[in-house]
């Protein structure tokens, strides 16, 4: 017997309804209903990171938070970045200072970094590391995340 | 022919998919009518299964079917084929696909579960009940050893399952005379995998044959394809496997593991696709770890500080099964001398059974744990002589003049290993010049005056790079003008499509925006190894080379004949063929590809065999061995014990970069490896088997707060032992660094610190360290 809800959102600007099973997180919807298969899962239980995404603005782990919990809500997944043939200045920045190898734990480091970066425009190295203390690479060693990050803040326009 | 991306730091082709969101990884693809699978699991360490009721789970919503062993008994049976087969090994050490009356570890799969959604897989599995009898565990490799202890599988009269023995000259004679001789124990832990892609397979059949096409995320689809054709009887044309996007490896994606099988079973029972992908908790208990050595060794050293000679013993802590035949152990032995050129050596590894997940190379393989011993046993000798710990290492290195240098070694293959090139005193002295060891000492006062302790680390390392036999490559021109290269190279992250594309493109003259890479699919190319080991630079980078020259010569060839010009006199640039000054007289690749694809009633070109491409297999016949030698400074917090990492310095000669920036990511990635090994993780278990470190907050991995920056310096010494000059990159920052952070760990300690023989180090066991000194101290200060 499964109990579902009725939930609306907007996933990268699109309004969203559906039926959704209440036991299924945030992150499953996503991938499974929404065929949004940027967000990646690592871990389930909200320490890898790497299912980061942006829910009304702030950084969420979509694993920890149930799809129905969404009802309303703005949401921002990796795939609203830049495409593929037309990257964002943080996700070229990402390919320049060669801040991801297998790319698994990549959506989510960038999703922290760009809700990190829209409200901190001015952030420290400490700063960054600290805004990403919550997103496991096993490849990088992530200086080059960090090298990225900073190139991102020093190539934007100084705002007036 | 000018090298325009050979060694340039060209942006990696694999990075704007990603970077969008696009990556294929096995959980993003669904197929129609597919089923989600999970697996009713082990909770006891050894126990023998009585009983086995899924009535009710069956029944449960969404399910499709309950599967035991008992129920493939008309496809397949018994034990899984070995990997890697051992002389030692008599009898295959190998799982069921799925648990028959036996268990041995906690995880082991006993049944698979389908259903139309993966959670409901899950709820059927949690309902499936279980009769299991308790036998008793061991979990300790050394209490394996003694008589009474736990038989691991009741079956077997030992847990001893092999003891390998290496060693070169007359130990004997040279512990006999030398001037010193130090005894130390050490213990060596290197938890586990931790891609952050866990595992993950789907299992489709074919509709228009008796086919099943296989996606894993696997290092080595090919031994996949191989193992399971050899298990179901098939034919390997029947089987496609391929490892789409791997979101990691680091080693035990190697493997070809029981739940490949159970799932490519149940595919084929159920004829439907089914897909399981492991979740983290199962990966703490049913992925391949590390985990335990325990080295007891003796060293003999001259006066002045030169490492003679090395003998001892090593409790090698194996699991509950041998997938991977003795690999790991093996590779232990084979990394011995390490760097130093020593007069004689004998070692020996026990390999143990454990009632614990099995072990198989991660990242390094066990040469961190070799080089561990070693680069330990010189701070032990330079602290026992009162000498610097450097100067201990320049008289017991290898020093260039004696390349290539036979250790007295043998590789896998018996043949002698030999060091081919390289200068490993000056990669120390370059090190130590780059952290600015001469300026340490202001530096540490500086730290005594903020109340931290601050410690210098070095540490070298040699690594056997380019494992035999090959990974081919096929380089193809198409029509449009495009090159493809096909290989079985399986990539896990380190961008090999890159730099195979690098070399190609200016083989070929053409821009590397119009090669495009195929990779890891049996369908594609015909045979493929394994990606380990640090081999695909070597063994598909000089593949690729090989076969882009002969379709350069090809192409050459026929455009010769449709120009009416000299060979000699053609040049290519930029995907176009010309005769030297004369710009009119020109046909582009792809052109000649069009000629080479034929037409029907006409000649081809020369009659030159239709198809501009060509396969290449390089022959890895002989390791190449990249080295290297690190530098670090870590600092102490005495009132906490919190070790940090503050500085890192890598000199590293892999021969020609292919592309300095992947090279330098593998570094980096693999450094920050082994500081996880030196002060975080931790593979934790009770006496009776039971894991305790399944979650990340149990199971600490590094973190961008904690890491330091790296920085690195490279020495180019080209390999002679292939026609690009390069050495693997993938594992030499991970082999050393665990010993050089315990080095810059005991620094700081200062004088009267404890001589450190373990790792991980956990800042309570630098507190006690701390504490023991201090206690030490006021005795000392009652006693005067």
């Amino acid at each position: 017997m499964s109990d579902t809800r009725r939930i609306t959102l907007r996933v990268n600007g699109k309004p969203h309804t559906a039926d959704v099973e209440t036991r299924v997180h945030l992150a499953d919807f996503l991938r499974g209903s929404l065929g949004l298969t940027g967000t990646h899962l690592g871990c389930e239980h909200g320490v890898c990171g790497a299912c980061t995404i942006i829910v009304d603005g702030r950084a969420v782990r979509s694993c920890l938070m149930l799809a129905v919990q969404a009802d309303g809500a703005e949401i921002e997944t990796v795939e609203s970045l830049g495409a593929a043939d037309a990257l964002s200045p943080l996700q070229k920045a990402f390919s320049t200072h060669h801040a991801l190898q297998c790319g698994f734990c990549t959506p989510g480091m960038l999703m922290s970094l760009e809700a990190f970066l829209r409200a901190n425009p001015q952030p420290s190295e400490a700063d960054i590391r600290e805004a990403i203390s919550g997103n496991i690479c096993r490849c990088t060693g992530y200086q080059g995340i960090v090298e990225a990050a900073l190139a991102a803040v020093a190539a934007r326009e100084p705002t007036q | 022919m000018s090298a325009r991306y050979f060694g340039a730091a060209v942006p990696r082709l694999e990075d704007p998919r990603l970077l969008a969101g696009q990556g294929r990884y096995v959980d993003d693809i669904s197929l129609p009518g597919m089923l989600n699978a999970a697996f009713m699991r082990a909770q006891v360490a050894h126990g023998r299964i009585r009983g086995i009721d899924a009535r009710q789970a069956r029944n449960m919503p969404g399910v499709a079917a309950i599967y035991t062993m008992a129920d493939f008994a008309a496809i397949a049976q018994g034990p899984m084929p070995p990997m890697a087969p051992h002389p030692l090994l008599k009898t295959p050490i190998t799982y069921h696909p799925l648990a028959v009356d036996e268990v041995c570890h906690v995880g082991e799969a006993i049944a698979i579960v389908l259903a139309d959604t993966c959670q409901q897989a899950e709820d059927a599995a949690n309902a499936i009940d279980l009769d299991v009898e308790d036998l008793p565990s061991i979990a300790d490799p050394l209490a394996a050893l003694a008589d009474d202890a736990p038989k691991v599988h009741s079956g077997r009269n030992s847990n001893l399952i092999g003891a390998l023995r290496g060693g070169f000259g007359n130990v004997e004679a040279v512990f006999a005379k030398a001037d010193h001789v130090l005894a130390e124990t050490f213990s060596i832990h290197r938890g586990g995998c931790h891609s952050m892609e866990c595992r993950g397979v789907i299992a489709a059949p074919d509709t228009l044959s008796d086919g099943l096409t296989i996606y894993t995320s696997s290092q080595s689809p090919y031994m996949v394809r191989r193992h399971l054709a050899q298990y179901l009887k098939r034919d390997e044309s029947t089987l496609r496997v391929i490892a789409p996007d791997v979101g990691g490896g680091f080693g035990p994606k190697a493997n070809v593991y029981p739940e490949e099988f159970a799932v490519a079973l149940a595919a084929f029972t159920i004829e439907r696709p089914v897909k399981w992908i492991e979740d983290r908790s199962e990966h703490f208990v049913a992925t391949t770890q590390q985990r335990d050595q325990v080295w007891n060794v003796e060293v003999a050293f001259t006066g002045e500080g030169r490492m003679q000679a090395v003998r001892g013993r090593c409790i090698h802590d194996n699991g509950a099964y041998a997938p991977y035949g003795l690999i790991l152990p093996a590779t232990a032995l084979a990394s011995f001398p390490g760097p130093y050129a020593l007069e004689a050596l004998d070692v020996s590894i026990d390999v143990v059974l454990t009632n614990l997940v099995p072990t198989s190379p991660v990242r390094g393989a066990a040469r961190p744990c070799t080089a561990f011993v070693l680069e330990r046993l010189a701070d032990r000798i330079a602290r026992h002589l009162d000498l610097p710990r450097e100067e201990v290492r320049r008289r017991s290195l290898v020093a260039t003049e004696q390349m290539p240098y036979t250790t007295g070694m043998k590789a896998r293959d018996g043949s002698p290993i030999s060091y081919d090139s390289g200068d490993y005193i000056k990669a120390l002295d370059l090190a130590l010049k780059k952290i600015d060891a001469a300026g340490f000492a202001a530096r540490k006062t500086e730290a005594a005056a903020r109340g931290t302790l601050l410690g210098l680390g070095m540490a070298s390392c040699v690594e056997d790079t380019g494992l035999a036999p090959f990974e081919g490559a096929t380089v193809r021109v198409t029509p449009a003008g495009k090159v493809t290269i096909a290989t079985g190279a399986a990539s896990q992250g380190q961008g090999h499509r890159t730099v195979l594309a690098q070399i190609a493109a200016d083989a070929l003259g053409v821009d590397i925006a119009d090669i495009s890479v195929e990779a890891a699919d049996t369908g594609k190319f015909p045979l493929g190894i394994s990606t380990i080991a640090s081999r695909i630079a070597v063994t598909a980078g000089s593949s690729v080379e090989l076969a882009a020259q002969k379709v350069r010569n090809k192409a050459l060839k026929a455009a010769s004949f449709m120009l009416e010009a000299a060979e000699a006199d053609l040049e290519i640039d930029n995907g176009i063929v010309r005769v030297v000054g004369v710009p009119s007289m020109q046909v582009s690749l792809g052109d000649i590809a069009r000629a080479l694809s034929g037409s029907a009633g006409l000649l081809l070109p020369g009659h030159i065999e239709p198809d501009l491409a060509a396969t290449a297999y390089f022959e890895s016949n002989a390791l190449t061995f990249a080295y290297g030698a690190n530098a670090c400074e870590v600092e102490i917090d005495p009132a906490t014990g919190d070790a940090r990492v503050t500085r890192y310095v890598v000199v590293h000669d892999c021969g020609r970069l292919i592309n300095p920036l992947v090279v330098d990511g593998q570094i980096r990635g693999g450094v920050v490896h082994g500081i996880g090994n030196a002060l975080y993780e931790r593979m934790v278990y009770d006496e009776a088997g039971q894991p305790l470190s399944t979650n990340y907050g149990e199971y600490l991995l590094p973190l961008a707060t904690e890491m330091p920056d790296i920085e690195i310096h490279h020495i180019e010494t080209p390999s002679p032992r292939n026609p690009i000059g390069v050495k693997g990159a993938g594992e030499g920052g991970t082999i050393p660094a665990t010993a050089c952070v315990i080095s810059a760990i005991e620094d700081a300690l200062g004088t009267g610190a404890p001589f450190i023989a373990e790792h991980p180090v956990s800042p309570d066991r630098i507190t006690q360290w701390l504490d023991a000194m201090t206690s030490a101290d006021d005795l000392k200060g009652r006693g005067q």
